[in-house]
């Protein structure tokens, strides 16, 4: 009787501490926190390699990244505000691209929140997308990164270690380049 | 009681992953209603691939009332059944469809998306997704009239998650019940449009 009620217990305990994430508010790193620890897939793409400055196959973490900011954005195919924001994300990138104080020193990843590789790679073509965009087809990175709401947008500076400090995080699209960029170069501490 | 203690763990975790899983477009702001985790598919299919598609006609959001017939000889046709305005995966799957419009004109296809709602309740819901290259229609009245015809209508009154293909005779070539809970891929019915048009 006492090993019946003690796997009744567990297995309500595991029922409801289960479903969590349908009732809780998940939480997106916040700015000043570490970034949690994921990894990615080194692109088959060699442009999107030399990019990012890595090299070889395999999985690579953000440390990993050469830039001394990284601007991650959470996106989706299916997601009608990162379909409206894409042509801006991809002005960020030029405006970084353009300024001799920047270029080579913030580097853009997106990470498609439960996309395919091939629902990724129409979005890249569709609105010609020139930085480098990762398929989560298991949404492992969103779960990692707080399950947010898509577009979502953290900038990651190095920390301690091989860490990443977040120093920007933010739901919905970048309004305005130059105040953005002022406020990730003076968080970064780039000059 | 320890040997309990690992199934316990694994199932914890795989429920857990259950649970999580998706994602929605901060366009619909705090607007989506997540009604959680549904029974995958609660109806029984009333139609089979190689019979004739029933044929319909359905007002939809641009005022004009359109027919299946009226495709008949001219385009394959991609019936998209979602279950209800508002919804987490519902508000993220045809705005996906509404960037490829190259991909179903080089099928010679048209998309037809359908739900249960009214068109007022259509209408706001679809705006937020911008504006979309396919008709979308409303089964509202006598409810779910035709997504009863073919089998799908849920014993809620929502429509299961559905994807038909339709060829230029009429026949149905692709039926995918999709769990309610989860996104169709993209790539497997780009994959059916190609079958058909080959």
């Amino acid at each position: 009787m006492k090993k019946a009620i003690g796997i009744g217990v567990l297995f309500a305990l595991v029922f409801f501490v289960g479903q969590g994430p349908l009732w809780a508010k998940t939480r997106a790193p916040q700015e000043n926190s570490i970034l949690p620890d994921f990894q990615l897939p080194i692109p088959a793409d060699a442009a999107d390699r030399q990019y990012l400055g890595l090299q070889g196959n395999g999985l690579f973490k953000m440390h990993q990244i050469k830039a001394k900011a990284v601007i991650i954005e959470i996106f989706s195919m299916y997601c009608p505000y990162c379909q409206r924001e894409a042509p801006n994300i991809n002005k960020l990138y030029e405006r970084i691209k353009s300024e001799r104080a920047l270029k080579g020193q913030i580097k853009i990843i997106g990470v498609g929140a439960g996309n395919s590789p091939f629902e990724v790679d129409i979005f890249k073509k569709k609105y010609q997308v020139p930085f480098p965009l990762f398929p989560d087809n298991n949404f492992t990175i969103h779960k990692c990164l707080g399950e947010t709401r898509t577009p979502y947008f953290f900038v990651v500076a190095p920390g301690p270690g091989e860490s990443q400090k977040v120093v920007y995080s933010k739901l919905g699209g970048i309004k305005d380049l130059d105040a953005f960029l002022q406020t990730i170069r003076r968080r970064a501490g780039i000059r | 009681m320890k040997k309990y203690l690992l199934p316990a763990v694994i199932l914890l975790i795989c429920s857990f992953s259950l649970a999580s899983g998706q994602t929605y477009s901060e366009a619909y702001k705090n607007n989506i209603y997540n009604p959680g985790m549904l029974k995958p598919v609660e109806s029984r299919l009333k139609v089979r691939i190689g019979q004739k598609a029933p044929d319909f006609s359905l007002p939809s959001l641009s005022g004009k009332k359109i027919s299946l017939h009226q495709y008949l000889g001219k385009k394959n046709v991609v019936l998209s059944f979602v279950p209800a305005a508002w919804t987490p995966v519902c508000s993220d799957q045809w705005p996906g469809y509404n960037i490829v419009k190259d991909i179903f004109d080089r099928h010679d296809a048209v998309l037809l998306g359908i739900t249960v709602d009214n068109i007022p309740t259509l209408f706001a819901w679809t705006n937020q997704m911008g504006k979309l290259w396919f008709p979308v229609l409303s089964d509202f009245w006598p409810h779910g009239k035709v997504a009863d015809e073919y089998g799908i209508l849920r014993s809620d009154g929502m429509a299961e998650r559905a994807l038909f293909v339709i060829d230029k005779k009429g026949i149905i070539r692709y039926i995918d019940v999709h769990d309610i809970n989860k996104r169709p891929s993209l790539e497997v019915l780009v994959h059916e449009l190609q079958k058909i048009s080959e």
